[in-house]
């Protein structure tokens, strides 16, 4: 029944309906017969409602003019479907999402609808009175406009009152189409099958105990593995499995549930690690706070410093608002307003203040990153709930030291380390069932981290195997209801779901798909774009990771020490240990030892010194890397944020000319490396390790030459090309003569005495 | 003075604590010192401060000559004693002479501290090496940059200590602290002064005393009839005019302009009284394909009785004629329209639309001179020495440097835009046509002509539309002049610079040169090392014998132009470049103004990865050639193999060119 819907609207050879002709002009031509119209259906997916002869306006003018079309609503997403026949470079568009096309919206994809007037439509508002226009601002930053004045008043108000009931209302988690989706798919077989899948591709999905004993030896960590959490007997709370300090006792597992547990997140190379826990709350004993330090500080030297997240960054709170005001500078509904908003964009850029909390997350991470690597001390990060800015700012300090995790299935790994293994409540944070109760607690806090990675990678783009363009994606991807990655709050959360929604109730969990099987999104060739061709693969010499790591690290023990002395590292014996216990029973945690005065939003001088030090070093994409953080440093994602906005793409321009450059030399390269192996023989000079990995994207950007491209590449097609280039419309009025002083402005050029008079 | 336990006691590996610890410090301990800190003259904040730095400069110097920095320079000078002589050495370009040297001076650095070295000053430059550290530390500063030198002296513990602040134009002010009781000292400050204002001090400019040879001939690089004749002309409707060719007709253009064939001699004379300084619309490009020009000149005298001169008006529709799509002529004047009006009431002005037969007149709203000197020095504090974090984009926002940039950029869109798709002929003005129009023009034609975007083509470009036809270099930047308060200065060129950096941040891949070259060119507006931007017109340069005294910035340039190439180039070749106007796509070129910040410096070179991959390639390439000599040599048989060669035929480690 399906592909039966399908193939009908892939039939219909009428002849295309009229686009870009006025709202006037149609309405005499009006076709009631008209039949409806359907996207390609996915499996499970069901129409709820739909409408015919919507006008979808364009987005780059005021001229109210658009396309018609057909706008449904399934238990998927927001879809319309325009009457006009796809043009052939459309149905050639490289980076197609096999889920949704480019007039779809995922149902959690929607941020805000907007009715006449640009009055903000909130659920349980609506009677029987529908808008004739909406506007739909997307959470990947598209921005649609519709025109409900052409359909029939019936169809009109159901698709309106539809749209508004399943994008905006309450719902229950199983509504998520995921559920209809993957019972209904054909998805690559078996669980057993998936997993082996995704075994074979490496992404480490951290959710068995071997997976996490593997990654504790890889960096040869040296605690303990638990598995006693297994079925959550301990704490639905705790992840299914998890790795704490040696010292850790069985009792304290079972006693505190979560609170307070130091969780191993990675161990330096020096042996010391870095550790992140739920806060305890104040009216706890004492000795739990003490007994878990202590237990952190056994793991290596007797050394521990805390870092207490919630004291020194922004709350989940004060990230929403600062998010909801910078997308506003993106999701524009007009040129009048884009160039009206373009005066102001150096000032609003500071006022929301989002790039500083990003430089803040960044800087907290160096800062733990230098107790690591400099000090050789075990650090505690803690947050109230320990799941949110501590995945933050774990991965980010992961990321900066170790190299594994810059390469595309390491970074995979690390998200599901840190972040769904982690217990970040990725349901609860984007809210997608709109729960009264947890608007409060929606927060863009994973966008916040791949902002921080996309930092780094911009300032060391060779150090990371994966592209920008994955990032975005990844950022897109939250908001498509289909991936079990992003759908839960925690481990125990998501296993009781997926096993009480299986049809075979007593056999294994339903079957659903993770981010990272990308071939339910993309096919292999858009894939491709996912990798960054300039990305320097680790030198084949040195196989071992601790090889390489050894001088690397008796070079840096000779920096500069830093205000703060690191404590005695010997001779901390059970003395010391007592007067610890003392100390702890008096104050609270954080306000203990050695915190840095991160008080100041201002870089603080240690870290300052620590990355001037680190700068004079030569420059090692193998090794530690750390952001710069001065202001013209943390800049715009571009691509993320700019990609939808028909007035600022280049064309021709924009780094993907840079791209498609690499690639052809990379695609040379290869064909001469093919050469020579028909020859029988290999370069024999072994190349500084600077060989780049080569890839197939190569083909496919050079393939389309780089002039055709615009900056918003891969994401919007240049079908719209025109050699018309955007010429500010508010030029004139816009004039800042605000800021010029008065007689400067009045004078002449030629201030001397032969100046014209 | 707990400071200095600290710093100079603890570790002697660092003798530069940042000094912005270390002011609130030195400020309360020393009351007495405060006092005369407040009777000099500059009330400023910055000079407060700046006393500060020079107390704590000498407090600290009178605490580290003791213990151990002595001790640690001796092992140094053991250590490596022949590096260390290497190191005292000052550099010198052929041509160039020690002028002064003065031992034991500090320098104030606002990024690692303090440092004491040596400063030598030469006819060329100032230069300052301290080997108290692990690396030697150098500061290196042309004279031709420095626009002002200020000196003040502190007591302070008995001592009279002296500053000295060197303001420069490109963005910096090192500031020098030394004792006065030294009888050497003062004479390097005089010298100083002498050798950098050489103009005022009677003493010829140092590019007149440059004596490298090089193999390339920079002055060759632009012939203004092969680039004309690259354009296309002469034509049937444009020819190349010798009139002015002893600069009589007007003395601030080029001897050779392109006029309209059609135009009689009596009625040029009459175009030429009525236009400012007598810079008559004569053409700058013409499109290959339409016909369509851009014309340059200045505002017509029009004056506050709109008067009017038949023969200008018949000389616009001329040049209107010439292109035979389009029947309209567009006039750009650049300059607010307000101010536009007030030049009419000074007997300047634009062209009336009612007396100017299908013409358009557009004003492009760009601020002045003076607005933009205004805004450069308001980045200045934005950018040096430290930047602010938090509110970055609020700081560089109120400059409102990128702003202008962007009514820059937008104006030449739209004249480009215009010729590309209005198929209409522009004629670009301000009021005396070498400023704002210079630019206007330069940056359209970089849109509209690929080959200008070339490396060779760049430097035809200013030598065309900015040497030749006389924007006053000499005045705008003020070379070897004392007068630093000069409002003829401005930084037009460096905006314009910066307009182009901004064009080739949005097409990586269009432009041949690359960031250093375009770094290069400003280093060397300011340094007088070379005389290609000296003097404010043709005129002036043929009297001087800029060609034959000096050496070209070019003979430089293209004499290693693998170090200005952009590894990514592909030519667009008869694309036109829009580049986005919008403040969004712009931003602070941070690879110039914020360039002595050692924080904002890259670690790896820019693109190095990419000229890795190339050389690997043309190691590859050498291999395969290799190879297949042999193979053909020793059995022909196996020649098959040898048509999959065929691909391309890119040699060396240069980049390669390819077409799109």
């Amino acid at each position: 029944m399906l592909s039966s819907l399908g193939s009908v609207g892939g039939k219909s050879a009428k002849p295309s309906f009229v686009s870009y002709v006025t709202p006037e002009e149609i309405k005499s031509e009006k076709e009631p017969s008209r039949k409806e119209k359907h996207p390609d259906l996915l499996p499970g997916e069901v129409v709820f409602c739909s409408a015919s002869t919507v006008l979808k306006y364009t987005q780059d003018d005021l001229s109210q003019r658009g396309v018609f079309g057909a706008l449904l609503c399934t238990n998927f997403r927001v879809s319309f479907v325009s009457d006009e026949a796809p043009t052939e470079e459309m149905v050639r568009t490289l980076f197609k999402n096999k889920l949704y096309g480019e007039n779809d919206i995922p149902l959690s994809c929607v941020d805000n609808i907007y009715g006449d007037k640009r009055k903000l439509i909130t659920g349980g508002l609506v009677k029987n009175k529908y808008p004739s226009k909406i506007i739909i601002h997307c959470k990947d930053l598209r921005v649609f406009q519709f025109s409900l004045s052409f359909s029939k008043e019936e169809d009109a108000k159901k698709i309106f009152q539809g749209i508004v009931h399943h994008c905006l209302e309450p719902k229950s988690l199983r509504c998520l189409f995921a559920f209809s989706y993957c019972e209904n798919t054909s998805y690559p077989g078996s669980y057993s099958y998936c997993r082996e899948h995704l075994r074979k591709k490496q992404t480490v999905m951290f959710d068995s105990v071997e997976d996490w004993t593997q990654d504790m030896k890889r960096t040869k960590g040296n605690c303990r593995v638990v598995s006693e959490n297994s079925n959550f007997e301990l704490s639905p709370k705790l992840p299914q499995y998890f790795i704490v300090p040696t010292n850790v006792s069985d009792e304290d597992l079972t006693k505190y549930q979560g609170k307070g547990l130091p969780m191993w997140c990675w161990s330096h190379h020096s042996g010391c690690a870095l550790f992140k826990t739920a806060s305890i709350p104040l009216v706890q004993e004492d000795n739990v706070c003490c007994r878990m330090l202590t237990a952190v500080a056994h793991n290596h030297l007797y050394s521990v410093k805390t870092e207490d997240l919630s004291d020194t960054l922004p709350t989940v709170q004060d990230i929403l608002l600062s998010y909801n005001k910078f997308k506003q500078f993106f999701l524009i509904d007009n040129t009048t307003e884009f160039w009206m908003s373009d005066m102001k964009w150096f000032s609003s850029l500071d006022n929301c203040g989002w790039l500083d909390i990003i430089r803040q997350c960044l800087q907290k991470a160096v800062e733990v990153v230098e107790s690591l690597e400099k000090e050789n001390t075990n650090v505690l990060i803690m947050e109230e709930g320990g799941s949110d800015l501590c995945c933050v700012v774990s991965s980010l300090v992961q990321l900066m030291l170790d190299p594994y995790y810059r390469t595309l299935l390491g970074f995979q790994s690390l998200v599901q380390k840190e972040w769904v293994a982690g217990g970040h409540a990725f349901l609860d944070r984007s809210n997608h069932l709109h729960l009264k109760d947890k608007v409060e607690s929606q927060s863009p806090v994973f966008l916040l981290f791949l902002e921080c990675v996309w930092q780094l990678q911009q300032q060391h783009g060779p150090a990371f195997q994966f592209s920008e363009t994955y990032l975005t994606v990844l950022s897109d991807s939250v908001h498509v209801p289909v991936f079990t990655t992003f759908l839960f709050n925690n481990d125990s959360h998501r296993d009781s779901l997926l096993r009480a929604e299986s049809p075979h109730t007593q056999r294994s969990p339903l079957n659903c798909p993770t981010v990272w099987d990308w071939s339910v999104q993309f096919d292999c060739k858009a894939q491709d774009l996912f990798t960054n061709p300039l990305y320097t693969e680790k030198p084949k010499q040195d196989t071992s990771v601790r090889k390489s790591y050894r001088p690397r690290h008796l070079r840096q023990l000779s920096l500069p020490s830093s205000a703060f002395k690191t404590p005695p590292k010997k001779g901390f014996f059970k003395d010391e240990a007592d007067n610890l216990k003392k100390i702890l029973g008096v104050k609270r945690l954080s306000r203990w030892m050695l915190s840095p005065s991160s008080d100041s939003p201002q870089t603080s001088s240690s870290v300052r010194e620590f990355y001037e030090a680190w700068q004079t070093k030569p420059l090692d994409y193998h090794g530690l890397l750390l952001p710069c953080l001065d202001g013209p440093s943390i800049r715009v994602w571009m691509q993320r944020y700019l990609r939808w906005i028909h007035d600022v793409q280049i064309l021709g321009g924009g780094p993907v000319a840079m791209l498609s450059k690499v690639s052809e030399i990379l695609g040379e390269v290869q064909e001469l490396q093919r050469q020579l192996d028909r020859h029988g023989c290999t370069l024999t000079s072994n190349h500084k390790g600077a060989r780049p990995r080569a890839k197939t994207a190569a083909a496919v950007i050079a393939a389309r030459s780089s002039v055709r491209l615009s900056s918003s590449f891969p994401f919007v097609t240049s079908r719209n090309w025109s050699f018309k280039p955007a010429i500010p419309t508010s030029l004139l009025q816009s004039l800042m003569v605000t800021g010029i002083p008065g007689n400067l402005a009045d004078r002449e050029d030629d201030g001397g005495p032969e100046s014209l008079v | 003075m707990e400071k200095h336990s600290v710093g100079g006691g603890d570790s002697p590996a660092l003798p530069g604590v940042p000094n912005r610890n270390n002011q609130p410090r030195t400020l309360a301990n020393s009351g007495s010192t405060q006092a005369s800190v407040e009777t000099l003259d500059s009330p400023t904040g910055s000079h407060v401060e700046w006393c500060k730095q020079l107390i704590a400069a000498t407090i600290s110097s009178q605490i580290s000559s003791i213990t151990p920095d002595t001790a640690s320079r001796d092992f140094k000078a053991l250590r490596d004693g022949t590096k260390q002589v290497q190191m005292d050495e000052v550099p010198l370009v052929p041509g160039e002479t020690v002028k002064a040297v003065a031992k034991d001076v500090m320098y104030i650095c606002p990024f690692t501290g303090l440092v004491t070295g040596t400063l030598t000053s030469t006819d060329y430059k100032l230069y300052f090496v301290s080997l108290e550290r692990d690396t030697p530390f150098i500061l290196d500063v042309n004279l031709g940059a420095i626009s002002r030198l200020e000196t003040i002296s502190v007591q302070s513990h008995g001592e009279n200590t002296q500053g000295m602040e060197i303001v420069c134009k490109d963005m910096r002010s090192p500031r020098f602290a030394y004792k006065k009781e030294d009888a050497s000292q003062p004479e390097i400050v005089e010298v100083l002064t002498k050798h950098t204002f050489p103009l005022s001090n009677g003493l010829p400019l140092f590019a007149f005393l440059y004596k490298e040879k090089f193999l390339v001939d920079g002055w060759k690089v632009y012939d203004p009839i092969s680039e004309y004749k690259r354009q296309g002309l002469p034509n049937e409707s444009w020819a190349i005019s010798k009139m002015n060719s002893s600069y009589e007709v007007c003395d601030t253009y080029p001897a050779l302009l392109v006029i309209p064939t059609s135009i009689k001699d009596d009625d040029l004379k009459r175009v030429v009284a009525f236009r400012a300084r007598h810079r008559i619309p004569v053409l700058s490009w013409i499109h290959p394909e339409s016909q369509a020009t851009i014309v340059r000149s200045s505002q017509p005298l029009v004056g506050p009785s709109d008067r009017r001169c038949k023969e200008d008006e018949r000389y616009l529709q001329t040049i209107m004629d010439a292109n035979a799509q389009s029947h309209k002529l567009t006039i750009f004047d650049a300059r607010q329209s307000s101010v536009a009006d007030n030049n009419k009431a000074k007997d300047g002005g634009y062209e009336s639309e009612s007396f100017y037969p299908n013409v358009e007149l557009n004003f492009l709203e760009i601020p002045n001179i003076h607005v933009m000197r205004e805004s450069l020095r308001k980045l200045k504090e934005v950018v040096y020495p430290s930047t602010d974090e938090a509110h970055w984009h609020s700081a560089v926002d109120q400059t409102h440097w990128l702003e202008y940039m962007r009514v820059l950029l937008a104006g030449a869109v739209r004249i480009a835009d215009k010729l590309e798709s209005g198929k209409t002929s522009v004629v670009v003005h301000c009021s005396d046509g070498w400023d704002r129009t210079a630019q206007l023009t330069s940056l359209a034609m970089l849109m509209l002509d690929s080959h200008y975007r070339t490396l060779r083509g760049f430097q035809v470009l200013l030598e065309k539309e900015w040497i030749s036809f006389g924007h006053k270099f000499a005045a705008r930047v003020g070379h070897g002049d004392e007068n630093h308060a000069n409002s003829e200065r401005s930084p037009l060129f460096i905006q314009f610079i910066d307009c182009v950096w901004q064009m080739t941040r949005q097409f990586p891949a269009a432009f041949e040169f690359n960031e250093l070259f375009l770094i290069t060119i400003l280093d060397h507006l300011y340094s007088c090392l070379f005389g290609t931007f000296l003097y404010n017109s043709e005129q002036e340069r043929v009297v001087n014998e800029v060609q034959t005294k000096t050496v070209s910035l070019w003979s430089y340039i293209n004499s290693q132009p693998e170090d200005f190439t952009n590894p990514f180039y592909v030519d667009y070749e008869h694309h036109v470049l829009y580049p986005l106007a919008s403040v969004r796509h712009l931003e602070l070129w941070t690879g110039y103004y914020v360039r002595w910040n050692p924080r904002m410096r890259p670690q790896m070179p820019v693109h190095q990865n990419l000229k890795e991959l190339l050389f690997l390639k043309a190691e590859l390439q050498r291999k395969v050639e290799e190879l297949q000599r042999e193979a053909s040599s020793s059995h022909g048989s196996l020649s098959s193999s040898s048509e999959h060669t065929s691909s391309p035929s890119h040699s060396g480690g240069t980049p390669l060119h390819t077409t799109v």
